[in-house]
This record gives C-alpha cells, structure tokens and sequence, in this order.
C-alpha cells in the first residue's frame, strides 16, 4: 500500500517535472540537426514560469467556460499521464482506470480544448477546432483498435497487467503487434500535433490545427495549455515504452535500487524517442490537412487489421 | 400494479383544460411510477407480479405482469415522464396551442407505461398502437406548418407498417391455438422457421419505432416537430419502449436466439450508429440534430443487444449477461441525457424563438445556467469520463473484448468491425456535441434573437439539473445501476454481472479484477482536484490578474459575427472525410470572373441513400400498383359479381388442399 503510493506519487511528480524537458529536448535536437544552435535543454521551463507571472489577458467575446477550460484540460491530461506505468508497474491507482478510460480523458481534454477555440468566436479558433475533430474522429477509433489487439493478447485492459505480461517475454514477436505498434506511432504523432500531422512551430496561421485552437489564450492559462501539451506528448512516449519496450520497468514490490534502475532507463527511452522524433521531424514535410485524413485511416486499418487477426487466430 | 392505476387516473384527468395542474399531475403519477418500479428492482428478492383484467379479448382478458425488465423500463419511462413534466411547467406556457398538447400528453405517458406492464400480445399491441397514435398527435400540434405535416404523415405511416409486422410476429408466436398471453408464448418451443420468422418481424417492427437504420427516416422528421418536452419523450423514451418490446420478443418470448441473429443485429447496430452520427454532425438545426444523435445511440444499444444475443447462442452465459446490462445500461443513459438536451434545445428554441444554429450563438453569456446543464448533457453524450455516457460505452467495449471466444466465424469477423464502428460514432460523436455546443452556446451571437436572449424559467431550469445530476450519479456510482439492472439480465439469461456493490472503492469490475475495472468517482475526484490545485497554486503563488481585451485574431478581427466558423464550416472537414461515402457529397463551387459582382457560391449536395434507394423506389411501386388497381373501381356490377364469384372459389380450392 505504502508503496504503491509512494510509487504513484513518485510517477505524478515524474511527469510533471519531465514533460516540459522532453519538448525542449526535442526542439533542441531539431536545431542542431538543422545546423542552429537552438533554446537552451531548459527554456521550456523558463517559458512556463514566465508566462504563469504575466497576466492572462481574456478576449471580451470569451464565455465562462474559456478560463476553466485550461485547467480542466491540464487535470484531465495529468492524470492520464499518472495512470500510464513510466518506471514501475505497480501504481496505486492502476485499478481505477484502464487504458480506454486513459484515452477517454485525453478525448475529454481535447473536447473541452476544441470548446475553448469555438469560444470567443473568431475564425482561426474554428479552423483549429474543426480540423482537430476530423483528426480525432479517425485516431480516436485507431487507439481503440490498438487497445483491443493488446487486450487481446494480455487478456486485460488494464496498463499494468499488459506491461506486465510484455515485460514477462513469453508474447514473442507477432504479427499483430508489429501491426499495432506501427499505428500508435501514427496516432501519437497525430494526437501531439507534429510533423507530418501539424506544426507546432508554425507561425503561418492557416495550416494550424492546434496552435490555432490556443491562439486566443495567454499568461497563466497559455501556460497551463503548453504544459498539458507537453504531458501528452511524454504520456504517448511512455505508453509505447510500457507496451513495446517493456524493459527496465520495475516489477510492484520490487526494491528500491531496481525502482531507480526502472527510473535511469526510462530517462535513457524519453531521450531515445525525443531524438527519434526530431529525427522524425527534421526529414519529412508537413502534408496538406485532407491527407491526414488518408494517413490515420492507414493506422485505422492496421489497428483494424490487428484486432482480426486477433480474433481469427490465436497465434499472430 | 400502481402503474396500471397511473394510466387509469390520467385517462381521467384529460380534459381539463389549465396547464399547470396537468403538468403537476403527471408529475407525481410518474415520479409515484418511478418509485413503484423503483422499489421492486432494489428489493431483495423480487416476485413477478401477475394480474388479470377482465377487458381486451373475450377468451384471454387483459394480462399486466411486473418483472425485473419491465420494472427497469417503467423507471425510464417515468423518469423521463417526471422530467418532462417539470419542465413543460414552465416551458408549456410558451405553447400556442395547449389544448393540443395537454390532452395527449398523459395519455401518451400511459401509453408507454402500458407496453410495459402489458403481459399479453393483444394488450401490448393495443398499448403500442395507443402509444404511436397519441405521439402522432403530438407531433401534428403545429399542423399549420407543411414540413409538420409531412412528418406526421410519414411517422403514421411507419409507425402503422411497424405495428403490422409486431401483429404478425405476435401471430407466429401464438401459432394457431391463438395462446396470446406472453406467458403460453414462453412455455411454447418455436421452430426455427418460426424463431427466424419472427425475429425479422421484431426487428422490424420494434427496429422502425426505435430508428434503426434503414428505418430511422421518419424520426429525425417527427421527433422536432413536436414541442421540446414531448421530442425529449419521443426520444430519450419512446425509443426506448420500443427497444423494450424487441428486447421483450427475443429474449424473453422466443428463449435463446440463434446465433445468426446476434449477427444481423450487430451488423444494423454498428452501421446504425455510424450514419447516425454523420446524419447529425450535417444538421444545423438543433433539434434534427439531436433526432440523428438519437438514432446513433440506438445503434449503440442494438450492438450491445446484438453480443448479447451472440454471446446467448453460445451459452457464454457470464458474457451474455455483460452485454445486455451494458445496452441497457444504455438505455437508462440516453433517457437521461438525451432529454436533458431537448430540454435544453427547448429552452434556447423558448428563448430565442430559433433552432437554426446559424442564427444562434454567444448564448453562454445570457443563458448561463442553460449553457452549463446543456455541456454536462454534451459531455455525457459523447461518452467522456467521468460522466454517465462513458460507463456504457466502455462496458459495451469489454464484452467485444470477450468475443475471440465465439465459435462462429462469421461473428468473430463481424465483431471487431463492429467494434471499430463503435469506437469511430463515439469519436464523430464528441465531433458532433462539440459543434452543437460550440455554435449554439460559444462565440458571438449571430442574430438579434440570440443577442437579446434571456435566462429560462425555474421549473425548466430545475428539471435539466436534476437530470444533469442524474448523469454524473449514474456516471461516477454506476455500480448501483448494475445492481439494479440485476434481475432483468437475471430473468432474461439466467446469469447477471458480478455484484458490485461489495467492490472496495465503489469500483466496477465486469468480469474480474485482473482483467479490467473502473472507478469514476476516483477518475472524477482526480480531475477535480487537480484542477482546484493547479487553480489554487497559480491564483496563490503566480499570477491571477485578468484583463478583457479585444479578440487578437492575429491581429485581424473582423467585427462582423458572420467570420466565425458556422454548422457547416465546422463539419467540413468530416464531410471531406466520410461524406463521399455515406452521402454521396457534392461539392460545386461557382466563382464568377474577376470583375463580376455577383457573389461566389459554394453548393452542396447531400443525398439520404436511405429514402433514394429504398423508400422512393418503393413509393413508386406503391404508386403504380395503385393505379393499375384504380381499373378495379369502375367496373360493371356483372364483373364484379364474377370477381367475387371467381376469389371465392380460389379460396374454397386453397382450403380443401391445405395438409392439416
């Protein structure tokens, strides 16, 4: 009990205090490979501290619902991100929420986001709105997909167990996961609004989908937002860490030495897939908004895909 | 047998013509129903109550039983009915006509309560037909407007094609002995032809009142048309009455169901719920809106119907039992949230005197309280935690997850599309109530009406919070709606969820811990306070000044209201999307050359596969078979008398060579 509380608070303050390192590990990573020198490992925080000291300054048009909204969204995301297994298996809280409800919370953070952008009633807020509920419409379903090819196979959808069960190796490799995992990178990439999905450096209004969302908040709420933002971001990283690359995660009741080693090796994966991502980032170009559309039904189908061949056959 | 004495005090009260004492009326009857229902489901160890009236068919009487289905059924019904009434106490004043209104809607309430208790087929049908004429009455109170018309019209006519195929398949079940009373059609075994027979007909009839897809084009037509608080009835309960009777003939009526009728089901379910949500996220009409958004939801329930059916056939009795407490789940779900919208549409619809979302907007200023039950509706709608919509859904995915165990092919093909089906509505879904919620109630007014809306009044106020309040009870304890859900699931397939009420945390757990369970009060309770932490920390350490400023719009406002994203601007990139396949849209742009002042146009064109390849070919048909028969009318006495003559002997010769 005692320690699956600590480990559960451990994990909280885990997420919150490395998501916005992870944003600037992968901007940082981004400009060197683009031959600049790039903002400071750091700068993530410093912009969050400095924006939680500005005042918020709140369009005449907005409603009510536009000042709660980035706390709501923020508290959504963090407790998904506290539920997802990062260095240790044996969270407290594991029972109250399986994998679907992780990604219901990160679809109520999204609906009450795409709320704010409608809200104070200009058209960049409903471009970014609009176009991020045709993106969610279609990963929405794929993540689903995914989680019932590995509930099928862990015969649970519970984070932990499935973790568990991956990190006990006797899954080997299979078809269906090699399918799986191929879509939850397409549906990670697409959820955090990065390259080849969305920008989320772009300064050019009309291809934004997120930024366009956020374009009207500022101070302490923009602050909120970005950390959110970021929280996702590390939130996918751990999940297909916890699925696919189960190693190094320390089993419940494990010593405290082993709980470090887990914590070492999952700082050792955050910095492996941030690289790989601005790898990502730095190769391709963005595509234009309705290809997206043809990108995540790839993932659709390959989660569909997997989920068959789950359901016809034992074995893949 | 409260209920029955429900409807009987209501047929009484009838024609009294004031509002307010009709309204409360029904209110006490339906929350006293309520309770009556209500107290048979927690009691410990429920008896089904039987009786008989001496009325209906002379050789039968007219049977009534309460049992653990119909005692949950009674609960919706008569939630929905209170609720109903205590808004029209305040909403009802609004009405032009009343005395076009109050007479019906009792009786339309007993109507429904009626199916329910109704324990014979002759009853039942009578109940249902009583049901469906008194909503038809509800739906002409407005007859002067021809759109009305032509929803009454088409409603009548499938509701009558409805109730027909339920007579037959009454009739097969009865075989030729006529044994009406449900209780002789259980102790009878059906033969296959018959079992098959009569489940289409079911299907049919009970799937064309509940607006199952290819039959749902009479309800997002009829369904507005009515006042609010009776669009909420239709709905959030009469579709809902009849996903009961289907419930009722297959489950109870025909015993367990073959396994290829799992199959039908499912596979109407999930396309059910995938149009009907693309339906709606095209409407900007709120009140059409939520009348799609009704039919997806149905399409949820029959899926979960559906694996309950499958699950049946293969005597995995546990699982069987999973899936139908999550349609029913379902069921008491949608009664809640979707009425709380209508009311909510009725209330803006009051306010404004306008359903058009293109000329709504910024009501969130004006009608403050409206705006936040009407996002808790929303929120629940599109199965977000920790609200009630969510629990249902998420219970429905973990019975598809125990589908691999199926022995039938066909059905372990069917049920991850299935799945996938699900998973895309309850996206689209959010898609939808995000547009409904962000364009009626978000942004800038976009009419005058809008602009000078006021607050609703308390009685309507009141009946949207206590629904409202429902949803996040149903949503955060649902370990209580399980358990109660326990004796229907227990006289239907024999076998009911594991017990929650015993789960530490007030979890749910479907099928064991280790495989899956969900808290919402803990998911609630965690949101929340990290939401008031990170508030409070902010507030206290940071900064909480605010100032109001213009929109910045990088840095080009457009004063004009007109520039915010509309209905259809919103939903374009999902017509981009699934529009070409499900509507066959088109898109015609016509940009006049530079120099030309005439404005730019931009056409689309939607088409309801729905009415062009069935309903219009058919009417068609209908048509000319109707002319050649017209023939028949002029003919002289003597062909006539030898018409007659001539299908007299046909029949006499059918009869003498029919094998007894």
């Amino acid at each position: 009990m005692i320690d699956g509380l600590s480990v559960q608070l451990a994990q909280m303050a885990l997420v919150l205090s490395l998501a916005p390192l992870l944003t600037g590990l992968v901007r940082k990573v981004k400009a060197r490979l683009l031959r600049r020198r790039g903002p400071p490992l750091l700068q993530p925080y410093r912009d969050l501290v400095r924006l939680v000291h500005k005042e918020s300054v709140v369009a005449e048009s907005a409603s009510w619902l536009f000042r709660i909204v980035p706390y709501l969204m923020f508290a959504a995301t963090w407790v998904a991100a506290a539920l997802v297994p990062t260095f240790a298996t044996g969270l407290l809280f594991s029972w109250s929420a399986d994998v679907i409800v992780i990604i219901a919370l990160l679809g109520s953070a999204r609906f009450f986001l795409a709320l704010a952008g409608m809200d104070v009633g200009t058209s960049f807020g409903g471009i970014g709105s609009s176009r991020e509920a045709m993106i969610a419409a279609l990963a929405e379903p794929a993540l689903i997909m995914i989680v019932f090819t590995l509930a099928l196979i862990a015969g649970s959808t519970q984070l932990s167990t499935i973790a568990a069960l991956m990190l006990s190796s006797n899954v080997g490799l299979r078809v269906s996961l090699g399918m799986a995992l191929v879509a939850l990178i397409i549906v990670a990439i697409a959820e955090n609004g990065r390259i080849p999905v969305d920008n989320p450096a772009s300064h050019l209004e009309l291809t934004m989908v997120h930024e366009a969302m956020v374009l009207e908040y500022s101070g302490r709420h923009l602050a909120l937002i970005e950390l959110a933002s970021s929280i996702k971001l590390l939130l996918y990283v751990s999940l297909i860490a916890c699925v696919f690359v189960p190693w190094g995660l320390a089993p419940a009741g494990a010593p405290l030495h082993v709980h470090l080693i887990g914590a070492g090796i999952y700082l050792a994966k955050l910095a492996l897939a941030g690289v790989l991502l601005a790898l990502l980032e730095t190769m391709i170009a963005k595509m234009r908004v309705f290809r997206v559309a043809d990108l995540l039904g790839a993932a659709l189908m390959l989660g569909f895909l997997a989920t068959l061949l789950r359901f016809v056959s034992r074995g893949m | 047998m409260l209920a029955t004495g429900v409807t009987a005090i209501v047929l009484g009260q009838r024609r009294s013509p004031p509002i307010i004492p009709i309204y409360m009326l029904c209110l006490l009857l339906s929350v006293a129903g309520c309770a009556n229902a209500g107290a048979y489901l927690i009691a410990d160890n429920p008896a089904p109550s039987m009786m008989t009236l001496p009325i209906g068919l002379p050789w039968i009487g007219a049977h009534f039983a309460l049992d653990g289905l119909a005692a949950f059924f009674l609960i919706v019904v008569n939630l929905g009915g209170a609720a109903a009434s205590l808004f029209a106490l305040g909403y009802g004043r609004h009405e032009s006509d009343p005395q076009r209104v109050l007479p019906f809607f009792p009786l339309f309430l007993a109507g429904m309560n009626l199916v329910c208790v109704a324990a014979d087929a002759f009853s039942f049908l009578l109940a249902w037909e009583f049901m469906s004429l008194t909503s038809w009455a509800l739906v002409m109170v407005h007859h002067r407007d021809a759109a009305n018309r032509k929803a009454g019209y088409v409603y009548i006519v499938m509701a009558s094609f409805g109730t027909l195929a339920l007579l037959l398949a009454f009739g097969f079940m009865a075989g030729p002995d006529g044994a009406y009373a449900f209780s002789a059609m259980r102790a009878h075994a059906h033969s296959p032809a018959i079992t098959a027979l009569v489940l289409v007909l079911a299907l049919i009839g009970a799937g064309s009142k509940a607006g199952l897809v290819p039959l749902h084009v009479w309800l997002p037509l009829a369904h507005p048309a009515a006042p609010s608080h009776v669009s909420a009835l239709m709905s959030g309960v009469m579709t809902k009455v009849a996903i009961y009777g289907f419930v009722r003939m297959t489950f109870d009526l025909l015993g367990t169901p073959p396994w290829w009728a799992g199959l039908v089901v499912l596979g109407l379910g999930g396309i059910t719920a995938v149009l009907g949500v693309l339906h709606a996220l095209m409407e900007h009409d709120l009140k059409r809106l939520l009348a799609y958004h009704t039919v997806e939801n149905i399409g949820i329930i029959f899926i979960g119907i559906g694996l309950a059916m499958a699950f049946q056939a293969n005597a995995m009795k546990a699982a069987a039992a999973l899936a139908l407490t999550a349609a029913l789940f379902h069921v008491f779900n949608h009664s809640l949230f979707k009425s709380l919208l209508f009311f909510g549409s009725g209330a803006v619809h009051a306010a404004t005197g306008e359903r058009d979302m293109g000329q709504l907007g910024g009501l969130g200023r004006v009608m403050p309280l409206t705006s936040f039950v009407f996002l808790v509706g929303c929120v629940a709608i599109s199965a977000l935690p920790p609200l009630n919509g969510f629990v249902s859904e998420w219970l429905t995915f973990q019975a598809i997850l125990l589908s691999p165990d199926l022995t039938q092919f066909a059905l372990t093909v069917l049920v991850p599309a299935v799945g996938a089906l699900l998973a895309l509505s309850a996206a689209l879904a959010a898609a939808c109530f995000v547009k409904a919620y962000g364009v009626t109630f978000l942004g800038r007014p976009r009419s005058d009406a809008a602009a000078n809306a006021h607050e609703t009044d308390r009685f309507s106020l009141a009946a949207m919070f206590v629904l409202a309040a429902l949803c996040l009870f149903a949503g955060i304890l649902p370990g209580f709606v399980i358990d109660a859900l326990s004796p229907a699931t227990i006289e239907l397939l024999g076998a009911r969820m594991p017990i929650q009420e015993h789960v530490p945390w007030l979890s749910i757990v479907p099928i064991a811990e280790s495989r899956s369970s969900y808290n919402g009060l803990l998911v609630f309770l965690f949101v929340t306070a990290s939401a008031l932490l990170a508030a409070w920390l902010i507030h206290r350490f940071a900064s909480k000044e605010l100032r109001r400023a213009p929109a910045w719009d990088c840095g080009f406002p457009d004063p004009s209201p007109a520039t915010q994203y509309t209905s259809e601007s919103f939903a374009q990139p999902i017509r981009h999307v699934f529009g070409g396949i499900a509507f066959g849209a088109r898109e015609a742009v016509d940009m006049p050359s530079p120099g030309d002042l005439r404005p730019a146009r931009l056409t689309v064109t939607l088409h309801d596969h729905a009415w062009e390849w069935i309903y219009n070919p058919l009417a068609h048909l209908v048509y000319a078979i109707a002319d050649r028969l017209n023939y028949l009318q002029f003919l002289t006495i003597r062909r006539y008398l030898s018409l007659v003559f001539g299908v007299l002997v046909l029949l006499l010769a059918i009869l003498a060579s029919w094998p007894i």
